[in-house]
Formats: structure tokens, sequence, C-alpha cells
């Protein structure tokens, strides 16, 4: 497909992908390159590895960002997405590996010092645990605050808020009240296949 | 003299003096925004620094989840409130490379203007913070001077000052009136390098100045690469490395520029990069105004970008794409891009996941500061305490895009 988008133009994408899954040989679950992003996923126990070969021998020199994302449906829900970048080489390639709620994945800040935080992040938000961090705090949420907001499970809203109370004095929590209902606005089209019955048509599908 | 028993001092002795721990922040006026730094101190010498962050958390990225794509866009402008519409850049830039859809040239050459325009409004508010919280006054005044007319341009293109919403995926939300243009031209030409040479006269060879930044948080080259740095982080350790020349996008790829590095890796090197990055900036806007064609602002393909007002009053099929655009949103096909750009701050990344729904499935931003505030603790030790407020100045850190 034709490039036809204005978006940051890093060196070709030939061959790369070929060269840097053949170099990770056994450590590789699955690659693909899409929408000129290179994406390689690599298997939970061999991320350190993995990312110390594309650091060392491929010159992928700085870890810029590690993300989570949360897949409910899927066996191992969590994925974390470390991007590298090769200053070098200017070229970028998305690492990726999964995880569920406990196995814990190995942490790269033997390689990076930068992990450090993005891995309490990914922890902080997703509640994937590190092995081998050694500062494993929250960091982004309240101090004492309890669960992992970023999950798909976790509404929106949340379940504490705080206000400041001028009886007690101070900030205090209580449970969300919300004086009107979250309200979830769905625009898709109910002609192209919405997954709810329009309301007046409970029986239209009886009769088949 | 005998017989006369000297008071014992309270000092002498093998008594222990135990570190001194203070709460730098959250409410100081040198933390930029609510930063809590947990600070060691040894006497004056500071031993271990564990920054706080997070007392601005708004779980952006959770709201963006619940939003359409053209929903999402303000959130950007909150982020770095100090240089929006470079926020913005990342995220346009993200939605266009999913969706592949090519962007008039006009508008790439707009948005180039703008961001340049954002970055010396960016670089305003942090040479001038860096000086003051290093005791001087003046420069920042009428470096806010600077950063008031580029305010009021923003104002004259989008009619906000400084959440513009402006870039949006396709294009830019509106065309510029030749005026503004004009008005730019004639400021870059004259008032703006006069208030900012004047102002950095007093600076740059200031001997307090140098005395509180030179040889202060030195960087290498190698700890720059470890610690994700980026920006005039970056090159102020002396690597030449800008996103703008090795990824161009948009318009750069045409334009002409240099990149400013520095030498020593401290906090003075960081200052003047940015210093001379204002000056390219001026150099880029004068090439976009002289090189920018006339045409069409944003995409003609409707199914992404709204269509005018005036063919809404003519075309059925005009007014439903308007309805469609604005209720249910465009939708986005599936995939996943990591698009950074480089921001005033340094590489700004916007993550995004599309399940080719109308909403992004997920969009993790990259900032700037999350890295740079993270070497905080390596950079300030063994430094005394009234470093650490030019070692922050010289990081330029904004909560808004930190902690997100």
């Amino acid at each position: 497909m034709a490039v036809l988008h204005s978006a940051p133009k890093w060196s070709s994408n030939e061959g790369v992908l070929d060269k840097l899954v053949a170099a990770l040989a056994h450590r590789v679950e699955s690659s693909k390159e899409e929408h000129g992003e290179i994406v390689i996923t690599v298997t939970r126990e061999h991320v350190e590895d993995a990312l110390r070969i594309l650091r060392d021998k491929h010159e992928y020199q700085q870890l810029v960002e590690i993300a989570g994302a949360d897949y409910p449906n899927r066996p191992e829900r969590f994925e974390v997405v470390y991007m590298l970048l090769s200053l070098t080489k200017n070229h970028r390639i998305i690492v990726k590996t999964t995880t569920d709620e406990v196995a814990p994945v190995p942490t790269v800040t033997t390689l990076w010092p930068v992990a450090g935080w993005l891995e309490r992040e990914v922890f902080d938000l997703y509640g994937v645990v590190f092995a081998g961090n050694a500062d494993l705090r929250r960091i982004l949420t309240d101090y004492g605050f309890e669960g992992h907001p970023f999950r798909k499970d976790f509404p929106l809203t949340g379940y504490q808020e705080l206000r400041y109370s001028n009886e007690e004095k101070r900030v205090v929590y209580e449970p969300v009240r919300l004086a009107q209902d979250l309200r979830q606005f769905d625009f898709t089209s109910p002609w192209e296949g919405a997954d709810y019955v329009l309301p007046g048509d409970e029986k239209a599908g009886e009769g088949k | 003299m005998s017989g006369l028993i000297l008071e014992e001092s309270p000092t002498t002795g093998d008594e222990i003096i135990t570190n001194y721990t203070i709460n730098f922040g959250p409410q100081h006026p040198a933390a930029h925004g609510v930063l809590r730094m947990v600070t060691e101190l040894d006497g004056e010498i500071v031993t271990r620094i564990d920054p706080h962050i997070g007392l601005l958390h708004r779980g952006t990225e959770k709201l963006i989840e619940y939003k359409t794509y053209l929903q999402a866009l303000p959130y950007f402008d909150r982020l770095d409130y100090c240089s929006p519409l470079g926020m913005e850049h990342s995220y346009v830039l993200a939605v266009e490379k999913l969706l592949n859809i090519e962007v008039p040239e006009r508008a790439k050459w707009l948005r180039t203007l703008f961001a340049e325009l954002t970055r010396i409004c960016n670089h305003m508010l942090n040479i001038g913070s860096h000086v003051m919280d290093v005791g001087a006054m003046t420069p920042n005044l009428w470096l806010f001077e600077i950063r008031e007319d580029c305010l009021n341009f923003f104002e004259r293109a989008s009619g906000a000052r400084m959440h513009s919403a402006w870039f949006r995926p396709g294009g830019v939300h509106q065309d510029v009136p030749q005026k503004l243009i004009d008005d730019i031209s004639v400021w870059l030409d004259k008032r703006m390098p006069e208030l900012f040479e004047d102002a950095m006269s007093l600076v740059c060879d200031n001997r307090i100045f140098k005395q509180r930044n030179v040889d202060i948080a030195t960087v290498s080259k190698e700890d720059a690469l470890a610690w994700g740095f980026s920006g005039p982080m970056i090159r102020g350790s002396g690597i030449a490395w800008d996103l703008r020349k090795s990824q161009p996008y948009d318009a750069y790829d045409q334009v002409d520029f240099e990149v400013p590095v520095g030498t020593r890796g401290d906090c003075y090197d960081r200052f003047m990069v940015r210093v001379e990055e204002v000056r390219q900036s001026a150099l880029i806007i004068k090439q976009c105004i002289a090189k920018m064609p006339a045409g069409p602002v944003l995409s003609s393909d409707r199914k992404v970008a709204p269509p005018k007002r005036a063919e809404m009053k003519q075309d059925m099929e005009s007014l439903i794409h308007h309805f469609k655009l604005y209720t249910e949103g465009f939708h986005v096909p599936a995939g996943e891009v990591y698009v950074a750009t480089e921001s005033p701050k340094g590489e700004f990344g916007v993550y995004l996941v599309s399940d080719g729904s109308n909403k992004p499935y997920r969009c993790k931003i990259r900032p700037t500061a999350f890295s740079h505030l993270q070497a905080m603790d390596f950079m300030t030790k063994g430094h005394m305490l009234p470093d650490i407020t030019a070692i922050l100045g010289a990081m330029d850190i904004v909560f808004g895009e930190c902690d997100r």
C-alpha cells in the first residue's frame, strides 16, 4: 500500500523483520509488519534476553517507552509493549510480550535504568508484576490507592472520591456518588450490527 | 589559667550527625508544578532524591478510551499546557498513519509553522523560568512578552489562546487569514529578535548565571542514552539527535535548519541548546511563510474530515457526513502504531491501538518528562541543595504531561 500519510519516516523496514526474527530465534512467538511498524512478540521468560540481543547486537540503544495494554478476552490478558529506538540506524521497532495477573515479567532495569519508572507505571495501572525490579511501588495513583485503574474492568468513575470536609477540617475519602449516571453513548449505527435490541424491535427476530 | 574549666562545646566529641530529609514541594514555586521530591541531605549536599509524581494524574489515557478519535484530541492540549500544539501533532499523525490518509500540502506547512511557533512559545516559558529559578527577574518579564505574542497568534488562528484543538486528523481545523501570516513575518523580523536577544544578552554571559549552571549535573552521552533522554536533554549531552531532522514529518523534510548540540552536557549546555533552537525555529517559520502554497487545509476525504458549512446547506450527502462525523465519528482500521514527534521538550510519542471501531482501544502517551525526571536522582547526587532548582529548570518539566 502506498504511503500517503505524513507521519515520521525512518529508515527502510525492508529485510529488518526477517533479520531480527532470525537473530532472536526461539525467543520469538510471532511477528508482523503492519502500518509500517515492525512488531515482534517474544516469550515472557526471554524478554530480557531478547532485548539484550537487540540492544547489543542490533544497535537499538534506547528504550523509549513501555506500554501496558489490557485484552480481557485473551488467556493471558495483558500485553507489555517495549518501544525501541536505534539512533545509529534511525529505526524503530516494537517488542511485545504477554502476561496475566500473576505471572511476573522479567525486569529490564538491568539493561536500561529508565525502565525503572516505566515498569512502575505498568505495575501501577495494570497490576503487571516485574520480577527483579527493586523499586516496584505505585507511581501515578494516590498514596494508598487500591486496584489497577487502567484495566478494562475498572470503571471510568472509579470507586473512591475525595473532598475537603469543612466539619472535619481535612480531606476525606468517600465512595463515589454520581449525581447523574455515567452515560455511555453508543453512536454506532443500529443498521450496522449494533449488539443490542432496538426498543420496540424485541419481536423482530421471533418469527425466524 | 589553672582551675578554669571550659564549658564543653555542644558540637565537640563523637556525635553522630544524621542525614536530613526534607520535602521539596509539592507546592514549591521552583518545582514547576506539583512535584514532591523527598530529598535526603548531608549538610547542604544532596545524597538522594526520590521524586513523587502523579499528583496531577487525571487518567487521560483511560478517558480517551471512552471518547471518539475526534473527541480525544482536546485532551492532548491539556497534557503539556505550555506547548499544546506539539502534543496534538503526535496524536493527529498517529491517527493519520493508521488511516493512511493524505494531508493537503498547505496543511502540512501550517502545522510545521505552528509547531515551531509553539516551540518558541514553550522555550520562552522554560528559559524565562529557568533564569528566574537561579535568581534573575528581568529576562523572564521580557520573554513573557514574546510568549504573549505567540498566544495571540494562536488565538487568531484557532480562537483559543492555549487549548487550540486546531490540528485535526487530515489537516488543520481552519485556514489562517493572510494578515496573520504577514503579522508573524513582521514580528519575526523585528519585535521577536529584539526582545529575545536583549534578554539573552543579560543572561548568556552573565557571571552569576554561569556559576549556577556550568558543570552542574553533567550527563555523558552513554547516560543520556541509557536514561532515555530526548530533545534538548540529549542534544545538550552532545548527541545530535533531532526527530525533525532524522525522521521528518509534515514539511520538515523541506525546510533547512541546524541542530545545536552541547559540548559538556551540563545545565548551561541544555539552556544554550534551547536558546539556539529558538533562533532556528524562527528560521523555519520564515521558510514556511515563504514556501507555503495556497490550497485546502483539510483532507477532502469526507469519511474523516467534515464538509464545509456552505456544502451542507446545498447537499444532502454533506449533511449526512457531517452528522455521522460528529455523532459516531470515523472508524480507524485495526492495528497499532507508535508515532513520536519532536515536541519542544523532547520525544513525545503516542502508541495508538485501534480495534477498528470509532474509539481508540488503547492510547499510551509517552511523555518526555517521565524519563527526564527519573534521572533526577543520579543528576543531583553530590550537588548542593540550591542546584536542584537549576537542574530542574534545565529539564523543562510540565506536570500536565508527566502525570497525564
